[in-house]
């Protein structure tokens, strides 16, 4: 049989790509397989306990192991009549600078409570830079189903051991109670 | 007179705005301005399995006199500067600009002398694009956002009004160094 002529058999190689599968991602199409993977490094969220308290004890830990200083917290104390997180104190101001974040996950490795994880949010572009430095409401998780808004006391009868040995399944209503007796004491101090 | 007296106001250069951003949207020539990592990244985009042509992109023009949008792709060093400079100013109207990954946004984790804090110290940025480096898919949803900016954009006497508008407000803002904290 005669060789084909070289540039017969260029030919066929294109002709055979017709039939191979094609490679590329329709991303915002096929939203479907985005994000890649569970395990990519997205958006941080701030976690709550299962009564809806918030983990983050403001220790400014995850601020310390930040390699590109994008971390600014701001711890302050729990009060009798405003907690926010079980134990002490709770972070009061918690802004991440997207612009510097380098999605390394160190903070999150550096988090005592877990109260700092990472989700797999990506699609962070926008127009100007302060918009990109996001705050505590931001960062958030958002409110489940058995969960209270804090500021409200811990579960009666628990301490902030039994938060972080996750012995709480979710509110109870004599939080609500309890919360609802502090402000109407605060109000009448104040009036 | 015209047609255009006629007609109630705006609406004729509406469409016509409309319809030059679509076309301008549609074929958006990036130059190629990689500088480090995240140019990896961008070049992958350019590539069969992202294939930025869906966007009528694929064309990364070497030359800075056919592009219209100025991807900068990596940490700007403060010997750079002046290069980018240029490459903007010899791109010829309307030119975007887009700061790909935490370098070119900001100096992200390079807080130190030899490294531009942002190029928005350079050239006006138009879209900030975080992460270190952003994956394909992140630098796509950036030029999508961008594309709606675009196609928004103004034509002729409401373009230049814009651009004065603009002017104000970014001369009634703070510099960029001067300010602070994390906004840096």
């Amino acid at each position: 049989m005669p060789e084909m002529p070289q540039v017969v058999r260029g030919f066929g190689v294109t002709f055979n790509t017709i039939f191979k599968k094609v490679v590329t991602e329709q991303y915002p199409e096929d939203s479907t397989k985005y994000p890649p993977k569970p395990r990519f490094h997205g958006r941080h969220q701030l976690n709550r306990w299962a009564d809806g308290l918030e983990k983050c004890i403001g220790c400014e830990l995850c601020a310390w192991a930040c390699p590109a200083d994008a971390i600014f917290v701001e711890g302050a104390e729990n009060s009798e009549t405003e907690r926010f997180s079980p134990g002490e104190r709770y972070g009061r101001v918690y802004q991440i600078n997207y612009v510097r974040c380098i999605f390394c996950g160190l903070c999150i490795e550096a988090c005592p409570t877990r109260a700092l994880t990472m989700t797999n949010e990506f699609e962070l572009a926008d127009n100007n830079r302060a918009d990109l430095i996001y705050e505590k409401k931001d960062l958030l998780a958002p409110m489940l189903p058995g969960m209270l808004a804090p500021p409200h006391p811990m579960v009666p009868g628990t301490t902030d051991t039994d938060y972080y040995a996750g012995k709480i399944t979710g509110a109870v209503p004599e939080q609500l109670i309890e919360q609802e007796l502090l402000d109407e004491e605060v109000s009448e101090v104040t009036s | 007179m015209g047609l255009e007296e006629k007609l109630p106001s705006g609406v004729l250069l509406t469409s016509v705005e409309k319809v030059a951003g679509y076309a301008r949207k549609g074929s958006l020539w990036p130059a190629t301005f990689g500088l480090a990592c995240c140019a990896i990244e961008m070049m992958a985009t350019g590539g069969p399995r992202y294939d930025i042509a869906r966007f009528g992109m694929e064309v990364f023009r070497a030359s800075p006199r056919q592009a219209d949008l100025m991807i900068v792709a990596g940490r700007v060093s403060q010997k750079m500067a002046p290069v980018l400079r240029q490459i903007y100013d010899q791109m010829p109207n309307p030119k975007w600009v887009l700061a790909m990954g935490v370098c070119a946004s900001s100096g992200g984790m390079f807080n130190n002398y030899a490294i531009v804090q942002g190029v928005d110290h350079v050239v006006p940025v138009d879209i900030y694009l975080p992460g270190c480096p952003p994956r394909p898919e992140m630098l796509i949803d950036a030029i999508l956002k961008l594309h709606d900016e675009i196609q928004d954009m103004k034509l002729g006497v409401n373009r230049r009004r814009q651009i004065a508008e603009l002017e104000e407000l970014a001369l009634a803002s703070p510099s960029t160094l001067e300010m602070k904290g994390l906004m840096r």
